[in-house]
């Protein structure tokens, strides 16, 4: 019990975030809950024995795209709104939800669980360290896919600046 | 030991979660907000197998994930921004440009 004891703290904290992020009413809490559910969800990562994964989640996340967010939640200056009822589509949308609900239902019954998971042999013991298997691993095996990372980074950089600099055919509407 | 499945089912609760603020929100920020929970969820299921499989693949993808996270943040902030200059409103239900 006292060994899972850190996975129920990040794991319930990190749902109980992800839970205040869709209920709160104001953007800039939901804003706030997520940085929470972040900072838990890299204590996970480091109960699952992945440190530098939980560093990179830190800097990118908590450190970026969070930042990104409160910047344009405040230069926005969004009032509350809350949420707003569904219009017309209720009936639609209460069709929809009662298919899901059996469809989850129905793969719900259908689960084994539990099963019996063969048990993984220990392959050969890394001996280098958690963040230098990623960098060989990453650099070697996946070198081509990193590199496409770079470029779809680079398109998000252009295709950002383009988008929110606001003179082009947006605004001459 | 905690088992896999708690984990998976730790990250199914977690994907639902964002896939129902995704659905009911109307506020386009949030509505982005819910989809780094879901990314977020399929994170820790790949971290998760990772760890049980003693392969270090998982955590690799997880990079990309968030590679593409980051993307889809920019991209995704800069349509809103011009979005709001178009109609003063970040209300989804405003936005009906495409529709017929």
């Amino acid at each position: 019990m006292i060994q899972q004891l850190p996975f129920f703290y990040f794991g319930g904290m990190a749902l109980v975030c992800a839970i205040l992020v869709v209920a709160s009413r104001a953007a800039i809490y939901s804003a706030m809950a997520l940085l929470g559910m972040f900072i838990h969800v890299a204590g996970l990562f480091i109960v699952l024995d992945a440190p530098f994964l939980a560093g990179v989640q830190l800097l990118v996340y908590a450190g970026a795209i969070l930042v990104l967010y409160l910047f344009v939640v405040m230069l926005l200056n969004l009032q509350g709104g809350g949420a707003t009822p569904l219009q017309k589509q209720t009936p639609f949308a209460i069709l929809l939800s009662l298919l899901a609900i059996g469809e989850l239902g129905y793969l719900l019954v259908k689960t084994h669980f539990y099963p019996k998971l063969p048990a993984i042999p220990h392959p050969s013991v890394p001996t280098l360290g958690n963040s230098e298997t990623i960098g060989m691993v990453l650099y070697t095996q996946y070198l081509f896919p990193f590199e496409v990372a770079s470029v779809v980074l680079l398109i998000a950089l252009v295709g950002a600046i383009v988008m929110a600099r606001g003179r082009g055919r947006f605004r001459q509407e | 030991m905690v088992p896999l499945s708690w984990y998976v089912a730790l990250s199914a609760m977690m994907f639902i979660t964002g896939l129902v603020g995704v659905l009911i929100r109307r506020n386009i920020v949030v509505v982005l907000l819910c989809i780094e929970i879901m990314l977020n969820a399929v994170n820790i299921n790949f971290v998760a197998f990772s760890d049980y499989l003693h392969l270090i693949d998982g955590q690799i993808f997880v990079f990309f994930v968030i590679t593409v996270a980051a993307a889809e943040v920019a991209i995704g902030l800069g349509i809103i921004i011009s979005l709001f200059r178009l109609r003063e409103s970040v209300n989804m239900d405003d936005y009906n440009l495409l529709k017929l």
